[in-house]
């Protein structure tokens, strides 16, 4: 334990290169400079992780870091370890070996009740949406500020703001089995955001949805990023995802609308990169378009699908 | 692994399961809507299969052993043997029987169900913990009801006696309720319900260690839900035993 204490960066680490290269007025104006420090500490970070259920190897040395406001989209085939990257950020699962930090601190060898801290900050979106079959939607978003025991009269406000975010407003009584597929995923995003965290976990959130409604669970991922500075990882895989994701983001337009415009528009940079797994390594880590260049046989078939 | 030492395993893990269950009695939040809800499903749920169970055991022990008790002249005695053998022994093995069927088997499959689709771990991840959550809840409530169940068993079992001793072998009910009272005693009362407090904790703790490790699918689900009736039921029928044995020597009875 002692060895991991010193390598927690307990002080503001130096400010990363890549703010130097901004212009300084560019700097200065954007953010105040503790704001900067801070940003410096990846949200999340995994070093050298390793994990086996029995026999099977899942994660073999994993390590990579999700900046402050950065989508990580985590791509690789079926039992690659995507979800259970995912899950042990949450401390659903603990590694064998190697070390987490969410916001720079380590979570590795935390217990249950010291876990229940850490959650609040992050956003879990599972796979089917796993919501709670007994509760109606409202019971379901306010899941968290029921157990907090906020008041009732604040609970209100925060569902409606919630669920209108997720455009569902409309199914605000309505019991998870009368939703379609679609919209208990968005009532699963809803939930997962009251209380603002600031990572988000995605785990395959657009699995088996049609094109247009997994196309609106992609502008919620991006109107996150773009307009909520949240950091994410996003599992899947499924091209589209990782199209929309890296070469569209959300802006405010002058009439206050949430508007999608495509990279290339307007001077910006898109805060996503791409992590591929496979047999639970890292086998890429880099940008889109670094990610259709490169050469490894195994990544051009995934990309083409042949 | 060798079948032994599974056993030992599951035993660590369900007595494990139990404490932290205990634990969530003491911190904040204590989930009491929970549980009275899994009263009423539990208790109130259970009531008519316990009567009718209740009634037809105690209209069959006269059934079966006026006849003989007849043959040794001891037939004012029916009363009591029916209601001694209700009170000590077939009040609270067969609530707790009934009771794991109905109940033990739901909270297997609802507690499984949510594991295969996640929403335990969405729990976990929302920042509650599901053991105070769901498992604390059902245990209270089982351990709170089932003893009232098998004292609404017994007294039912002892007019389903008296309903056949009276109507079909001709028995006067005076005598039959005399030799109800004039031959229990307090200490079989009080056996008779110390005993389904310990088959509530032992029939919770088994459905809900067998629900919340559920693996596999609606499958898994099928046969976590099989494991969990079967288990808890031969486990309640070893515990009667050296319960039995265990209550004879701290309550002094004649052995």
């Amino acid at each position: 334990m002692a060895s991991t204490d010193i390598e927690v960066p307990q002080q503001a680490p130096p400010l990363p290169e890549i703010d130097n290269q901004v212009s300084e007025d560019a700097a200065e104006s954007t953010f105040a400079e503790v704001d900067d420090r801070e940003r410096a500490i990846p949200a999340i970070e995994f070093r050298d992780v390793h994990l086996a259920f029995d026999d099977r190897e899942v994660l073999n040395g994993l390590s990579f870091k999700v900046m402050k406001g950065e989508t990580k989209i985590i791509l690789g085939g079926s039992g690659c370890g995507k979800s259970t990257t995912i899950k042990l950020v949450l401390g659903l699962l603990k590694p064998d070996s190697g070390q987490i930090l969410v916001d720079g601190e380590d979570i590795t060898y935390y217990t249950e009740v010291e876990m229940m801290r850490v959650r609040k900050k992050i956003g879990m979106i599972f796979q089917e949406g796993a919501l709670f079959d007994s509760l109606s939607v409202y019971d379901n978003v306010a899941f968290r500020l029921h157990e907090q025991g906020v008041p009732e009269e604040e609970v209100e406000p925060e569902v409606r703001r919630m669920l209108r975010f997720v455009n569902l407003e409309d199914a605000i009584d309505k019991m998870p089995i009368e939703l379609s597929g679609g919209m208990r995923r968005r009532v699963g995003i809803a939930r997962a955001l009251v209380g603002d965290p600031k990572i988000v976990m995605f785990d395959e959130p657009t699995a088996g949805l049609d094109p247009p409604t997994a196309r609106t669970i992609c502008e919620l991922a991006m109107k996150l990023r773009d307009l909520e500075d949240v950091s994410s990882i996003f599992v899947t895989h499924e091209m589209n995802n990782l199209h929309y994701l890296s070469s569209e983001y959300a802006v405010v337009n002058d009439a206050g609308d949430v508007v999608f415009e495509k990279e290339g528009e307007r001077l910006c940079l898109i805060n996503t990169k791409v992590l591929m797994l496979r047999d639970g390594q890292s086998i890429f880590h880099g940008t889109d378009e670094a990610l259709q260049k490169a050469e490894d046989p195994y990544i051009q078939k995934f990309l083409r699908g042949h | 692994m060798n079948i032994a030492t599974r056993v030992l395993l599951e035993l660590q893990e369900t007595t494990l399961l139990a404490a932290r269950a205990a634990r969530g009695l003491f911190k904040r939040p204590r989930y009491i809507p929970e549980t009275i809800a899994q009263m009423d499903a539990i208790g109130v749920g259970s009531l008519t299969i316990i009567i009718l169970t209740g009634f037809f055991t105690g209209a069959v022990l006269t059934l079966q052993t006026y006849p003989t008790l007849k043959y040794y002249g001891a037939q004012q005695t029916t009363g009591y043997l029916v209601a001694l053998s209700l009170i000590r022994e077939l009040g609270p093995v067969l609530s707790a029987l009934m009771v794991t069927g109905r109940v033990g088997s739901a909270i297997s499959a609802e507690l499984g169900s949510m594991n295969v689709s996640q929403q335990i771990d969405a729990m976990r991840a929302l920042g509650t913990d599901p053991v105070r959550k769901l498992v604390t809840p059902r245990i209270i409530a089982l351990f709170i009801t089932l003893p009232l169940l098998t004292v609404v068993a017994d007294v039912v079992g002892i007019f389903g006696g008296w309903a056949v001793a009276a109507g079909l072998y001709g028995m006067f009910s005076d005598e039959f309720f005399n030799s109800v009272r004039d031959g229990i005693t307090t200490d079989d009362i009080v056996g008779g319900i110390i005993k389904p407090m310990v088959f509530a904790l032992i029939i919770g703790t088994i459905a809900c260690y067998k629900g919340l490790n559920t693996e596999g699918g609606t499958v898994g689900v099928g046969r976590s839900t099989t494991r969990s009736v079967v288990t808890a039921s031969i486990v309640v029928i070893i515990a009667d035993f050296f319960l039995a044995r265990a209550l004879q020597y701290i309550l002094n009875m004649p052995t």
